[in-house]
């Protein structure tokens, strides 16, 4: 799970990072509460999970309470890259000395965490990555040692940190790293990380991806919960429990596993067509599963046809076939169904579906075959 | 032959009880063949279950019946302490099928055994675990879809796509050595390169097939090894090249990767270290037939 900036702002103070003085506002008038509290001058900006939103004008100074009126009444609504703001985040203006970039997550080839640290923070990092890597300093960490503050000390020497910054630089990684993994975050990055003027170090931005399988042991993220999906069709595949990403084709796609449900994209495209979703049921292609599936699928307008891709392993197929048709009494299905049905059972799956196909339920051998017919019936190219 | 296991493999499958995954799939990877010689579970030590003995735990278990791999399906919760449990009884090879594990208690674990117990291979977690067709069948592959006597190793990424590939291949008759899921979680146990590296060793694997997936760089780091080390033919293929792009943000990922992660810089790493690489899985069934068929 992604977090907006202000949530990642507010997770990183659970763990002692220093951020400046601000607080969340969905309204013009909770805006200019904010930067009361906060002290002018403050900088408004808008909560969205989208870059460049400071190039889209998401991200304005304001040096009195006129100005944040204004600002925080053209940001919030504001549209940026299909993302409709409405919430700010209003926080102290700081005075930027230097901007510096620092950030964990996992090195998934070296199987450890992997820290980087970066004097040349704020701009775009990933272009110093390209043109001059050699000011990007990097720490792979065994999770099993963790990251000592004589350890960031030494890092933060490394990447050349200015003086002043260096040691309140390494009590911050020490504690970021914690936030990492104590807080089981994917990702925790602070760009830019800045020394002000006054020679204080802090986190002036905060990008925190959640790790969802860790939601068991922190009840506390909760509150960060809903208000994440943009797409209605992702909503109601959320709330059935589906794992659903939505597309812009016009072949609905329903798979067990999401390397077949990534394969089955693959041959739609193939065979000329575009797939209109990715929609992985898992391992219990039951009755109450298919059906949710084939009701999100349905609730989609720009849907054509419907290819259904089981490929039974532990899934029975002649359980998914009955769960097919118990689905199919339950919900009006307005688009042609295409079934390849697989593996386990294949034979008395096919048979159970035999007496019930029509021009409405078509079954194939295979996913080839499957895909073609599912891209015909949805009027070819799409 | 095969890797990893064989048909003197002995399994204890941990987290044993009447109503568990464990005791699930442990029978039916006994009705298989596999030797299943016992279970673990801290509160039903001396039990017996399904005619398997229950110890309460897996140095126990060990002790007693000479257990030599084991099988992990518990709950996310439980199941890095699971392996790591494993790994200290001294159990060579470690099978954790379970989903939805932390990363931060994955790469602890991982980390912990190369430490510790680097004498234990863990394969998994998140993955559909392991087969050799006729000798030995740990985790939740339907052992029907595969075929005995070889030429052909599988190693994949994919739970699904993993029995797709069994499915095609035993279709046209040409058989498996061994077919190992080793999973997509972040941190698997077993690489690619293991497999590949294990595959290449085996006399009686004659020719191999790679299952990848978009995300991170396994596959182009497989390639690297195939490129330099693998003399065997192998025919991949990669799932997701037209997956909507990942959402993930920050940039710390595309600082690491680069542009490795595409299912389209996947393929080309791989076409170009001398892989024949399929565009779906039924063509790469069918490249992996006639590449048996040259063999002989």
């Amino acid at each position: 799970m992604d977090l907006f900036e202000y949530q990642g702002k507010q997770y990183f103070a659970r763990f002692g990072i220093p951020i400046s003085k601000g607080g969340v506002a969905d309204t013009v008038e909770q805006a200019v509460a904010q930067a009361e509290a906060s002290g002018y001058p403050v900088v408004v900006k808008a909560q969205v999970k989208v870059g460049g939103r400071g190039k889209a004008g998401g991200v304005k100074l304001a040096n009195d309470v006129e100005e944040v009126r204004t600002h925080a009444g053209n940001i919030l609504g504001l549209d940026i890259k299909g993302h409709v703001v409405k919430r700010l985040w209003v926080e102290h203006a700081s005075d930027i000395a230097r901007e510096y970039y620092a950030s964990f997550t996992l090195d998934r080839s070296a199987k450890k965490h992997l820290g980087m640290l970066s004097a040349e923070g704020g701009v775009e990092i990933e272009q110093v990555a390209v043109t001059n890597p050699a000011a990007i300093a990097t720490v792979h960490i065994d999770p099993v040692d963790g990251l000592s503050l004589e350890a960031a000390r030494q890092w933060v020497e490394r990447a050349n940190l200015d003086e002043e910054a260096r040691d309140q630089a390494a009590e911050l990684l020490v504690k970021l790293y914690s936030c990492y993994t104590d807080g089981d975050c994917d990702l925790a990055e602070i760009n830019p990380l800045i020394l002000t003027p006054e020679g204080k170090v802090h986190a002036l931005d905060a990008k925190v991806t959640l790790d969802d399988n860790a939601t068991f042991r922190h009840p506390e993220w909760e509150e960060f919960a809903g208000s994440d999906v943009e797409d209605e069709r992702e909503t109601r595949a959320k709330e059935r429990g589906l794992n659903y990403i939505g597309l812009d084709g016009s072949v609905g796609i329903i798979a067990n596993g999401a390397g077949l449900a990534m394969s089955t994209l693959d041959v739609v495209n193939q065979c000329g067509g575009s797939a209109a979703n990715f929609l992985d049921i898992g391992g219990g292609a039951n009755a109450d599963v298919m059906a949710a599936a084939l009701e999100v699928i349905n609730s989609d307008p720009a849907v054509r046809s419907i290819f259904v891709n089981i490929f039974g392993g532990i899934t029975r197929v002649d359980e998914v076939a009955n769960g097919v048709l118990e689905a199919l009494d339950r919900v009006d299905i307005s688009s042609p169904i295409v079934l390849r049905l697989d593996g386990t059972n294949a034979v008395a799956g096919r048979a159970i579906l035999a007496d019930h196909l029509s021009d409405r339920l078509v079954a194939e051998p295979t996913m080839i075959d499957a895909a073609r017919r599912a891209v015909a019936l949805a009027g070819g190219q799409s | 032959m095969s890797i990893f296991v064989d048909e003197d493999t002995k399994v204890v499958v941990q987290g044993i009880s009447p109503t568990s995954q464990g005791l699930f799939h442990g029978l039916r990877n006994r009705a298989y063949g596999t030797q299943v010689v016992a279970g673990t579970n801290p509160k039903r030590g001396g039990e017996e279950i399904e005619g398997i003995p229950v110890f309460a735990t897996v140095a126990e278990a060990v002790e007693a019946t000479g257990a030599n791999a084991s099988f992990i399906s518990v709950p996310p919760k439980f199941a890095a302490d699971a392996i790591v449990e494993a790994a200290a009884a001294g159990v060579p090879f470690v099978v954790c099928i379970t989903e939805g594990i932390p990363a931060q208690d994955e790469a602890l674990a991982y980390n912990r055994l190369v430490r510790q117990f680097p004498g234990t291979r863990l394969l998994g977690p998140n993955c559909p675990g392991i087969i050799s067709p006729g000798k030995c069948n740990i985790g939740i592959t339907s052992g029907d879809i595969a075929m005995e006597g070889g030429p052909v190793g599988i190693v994949s990424r994919s739970g699904t796509l993993t029995y797709q590939a069994l499915h095609e291949l035993s279709q046209q008759g040409v058989g498996q050595t061994t077919c190992v899921g080793i999973g997509g979680d972040p941190v698997p146990g077993t690489s690619f390169i293991d497999c590949l590296a294990a595959f290449e060793a085996d006399p009686d694997t004659r020719a191999i097939m790679m299952i990848g997936e978009i995300g991170g760089s396994a596959e182009e780091e497989a390639a690297e090894f195939i490129a330099s080390s693998v003399t065997k033919p192998v025919v991949s293929y990669v799932a997701g090249v037209t997956a909507p792009p990942g959402r993930k943000m920050g940039h710390a990922g595309a600082i690491i990767s680069g542009s490795k992660g595409t299912a389209q810089a996947k393929m080309e790493a791989l076409s170009g270290a001398g892989v024949t690489v399929a565009l779906n899985p039924t063509e790469a069934g069918e490249a992996m037939v006639d590449v048996v068929r040259k063999l002989d």
